[in-house]
């Protein structure tokens, strides 16, 4: 990067520290910061989304669909996240392939599972073998934010019922005596009023979100942390302009102060946006609660 | 091979008892749910580990964080934001690479560098500060009446705490610290992910139930047992703490006590 760089053997002390990070793996891994903010921007709305349509399915009337809501909220439970990381990164995969597999080859008469193989006619691969290497990252990374909104999708929807019970019985019941329908009263009284209920929550689940980031790596991502298990790595001479020792000790705590600093911000923000919310509103929050952790 | 044979190979196969190879091909249903609920030996054993160790430190870290010399209060907190706010993965990670630094150092690093030792650790530390920040909030919301009536009683100090604010303290978390139990418990899947090898294939059971999806690329039979597991796993968890729940509430009232609501609120 810098003209100084040119012969890395002759330089030591700060130059060579410089130098070495500022070489382009180095930059591919300030690079995976933004894949680990744009994975967060992407995740926390479909999750919100996916959140509210499970809260909604659980406070249904129709039974089967509020068992199905109340099911999806409850392998939060039950079952360790990391579990159903690693099991929808390959489930949703196989589905897509296998869909696409019925549509675009009828006329394919071989079983799909072969003994240990998941075998799907070629037009049926996603991505097809032939298309280029940024697409099979894409549709990789496409893949994890899936498999994140689902999983913390159902977090928030847990949140987002609780937050839908928390709103007092005398407003839906007033709106009620006023002549609305059911769904005027879900979308006029219950949405706008429920928000300061679930804002503790919510900022709690954020700082889940923002926590559960590394595990990117588990489904296949070049994000951080792949990137510092491999520039930590020892790197010979032989093999390298920047040889040094096994590193990854402090590629990983510079990843943990990263994170520290990245809820540290997060917390001051969301105490500031829940006190300013809760201004005003007629709980104990209007009147000074702390934020939440 | 009937799955009495199976359940005889493998049923302690984490431990490094009974066959040494891990089945290769024509995998049966019996043989995952044998190794995945042989791996949930080590779950157990990090959870139950982690918490009971974890249990004390997170005390005193509740009580440093409320006192009053700065001294004190401050290496708490710091504690506490350390472990709380970043992820456990992340921990994981740097405390094995720390780990390995140090063997370079001193042998007697050598086992911290497993996941029988250091992985503890990591889960110990971690789980004391997210209950020591539980214990802390109850701690705050020991009612003034009470710490006076001991005042009254004459007594001070650590009697004081030992016999009124402990157990009020207890008796106020312990529904937010059953979440935190059950939370660690689902943490110590992370374990064999993250840096800490597992030495002769001896892994937990997300482990084991990695190897089947990998190995057979069907993720719907294998992690579905796990799921199955980790259900049942919760489940005795909950049994254990309400029993204690309903110890340390029973001098109240039956419509004061403390009802055990579930709330997902301090997964790391």
């Amino acid at each position: 990067m810098f003209s100084f760089c040119t012969d890395p053997q002759s330089l030591d002390g700060l130059p060579w520290l410089a130098c070495y990070l500022t070489t382009g793996k180095h930059m591919a891994f300030y690079a995976s910061f933004g894949t680990v903010l744009i994975l967060l921007a992407i995740t926390a709305p479909v999750a919100l989304a996916f959140g509210f349509l499970g809260a909604t399915a659980a406070r249904a009337r129709f039974r089967p669909l509020a068992w199905l809501g109340k099911g999806y909220i409850a392998i939060v439970r039950g079952v360790p996240d990391i579990a159903f990381f690693l099991f929808f990164v390959i489930a949703l995969d196989q589905a897509f392939e296998w869909i696409r597999h019925k549509i675009k080859c009828p006329d394919w008469d071989q079983p799909i599972r072969q003994g240990n193989d998941f075998v799907v006619c070629p037009a049926a691969k996603l991505p097809l073998s032939t298309s280029p290497q940024i697409w099979h990252e894409i549709y990789g990374f496409f893949l994890a934010v899936l498999t994140f909104a689902i999983v913390y999708g159902a977090f928030s929807a847990n949140v987002l019922y609780g937050a839908m019970r928390a709103v007092p019985k005398a407003q839906l019941e007033t709106a009620e005596a006023y002549g609305m329908t059911p769904r005027q009263t879900f979308w006029r009284i219950l949405v706008p009023q429920m928000w300061i209920y679930a804002l503790p929550g919510l900022s709690n689940l954020w700082m889940i979100l923002i926590k559960a980031t590394p595990l990117l790596f588990l489904l296949g991502v070049e994000d951080i942390v792949y990137w510092a298990r491999e520039l930590g790595a020892a790197k010979q001479a032989r093999f390298s302009d920047y040889p040094h020792g096994d590193w990854r000790m402090w590629y990983f705590l510079a990843l943990l102060i990263f994170y520290l600093a990245f809820t540290k911000l997060s917390e001051v923000v969301l105490a500031r946006v829940t006190a300013r919310l809760s201004h005003g509103q007629a709980t104990l929050g209007g009147t000074g609660r702390s934020a939440a952790p | 091979m009937s799955c009495w044979e199976t359940i005889a190979d493998y049923g302690l196969r984490s431990i490094g008892i009974g066959e040494r190879l891990l089945p290769r091909s024509d995998f049966t249903l019996c043989q995952q749910f044998t190794l995945i609920g042989s791996g949930l030996i080590w779950n157990i054993y990090f959870g139950t580990f982690a918490l009971l160790f974890g249990f004390f430190l997170a005390t005193a870290l509740a009580v440093g964080k409320a006192a009053k010399s700065p001294f004190i209060r401050k290496p708490s907190e710091w504690f506490i934001f350390v472990f709380r706010g970043s992820p456990l993965f992340i921990q994981f990670f740097f405390a094995y690479f720390l780990f390995l630094s140090l063997k370079s150092v001193s042998p007697v690093f050598d086992p911290f560098t497993a996941a029988w030792l250091g992985a503890l650790i990591v889960l110990f530390l971690n789980t004391a500060a997210y209950s020591g920040e539980i214990f802390h909030g109850a701690l705050m919301s020991v009612p003034k009446g009470e710490v006076e009536a001991a005042d009254a009683f004459g007594m001070s100090g650590f009697t004081k705490f030992r016999r009124v604010i402990w157990p009020t303290m207890l008796r106020l978390a312990w529904p937010a610290y059953t979440n935190e139990a059950i939370f660690l418990f689902h943490a110590t899947t992370l374990v064999f992910f993250s840096g800490f090898p597992a030495w002769q294939q001896r892994g937990d059971a997300l482990y084991y139930a990695s190897y089947f999806a990998d190995k057979t690329f069907n993720p719907f039979v294998p992690y579905p047992i796990l799921a199955g597991y980790f259900i049942l796993l919760t489940l005795a968890i909950i049994g254990v703490f309400g029993l204690v729940n309903r110890r340390l509430n029973r001098h109240l009232p039956d419509a004061q006590k403390g009802r055990m609501k579930f709330r997902p609120n301090v997964i790391r």
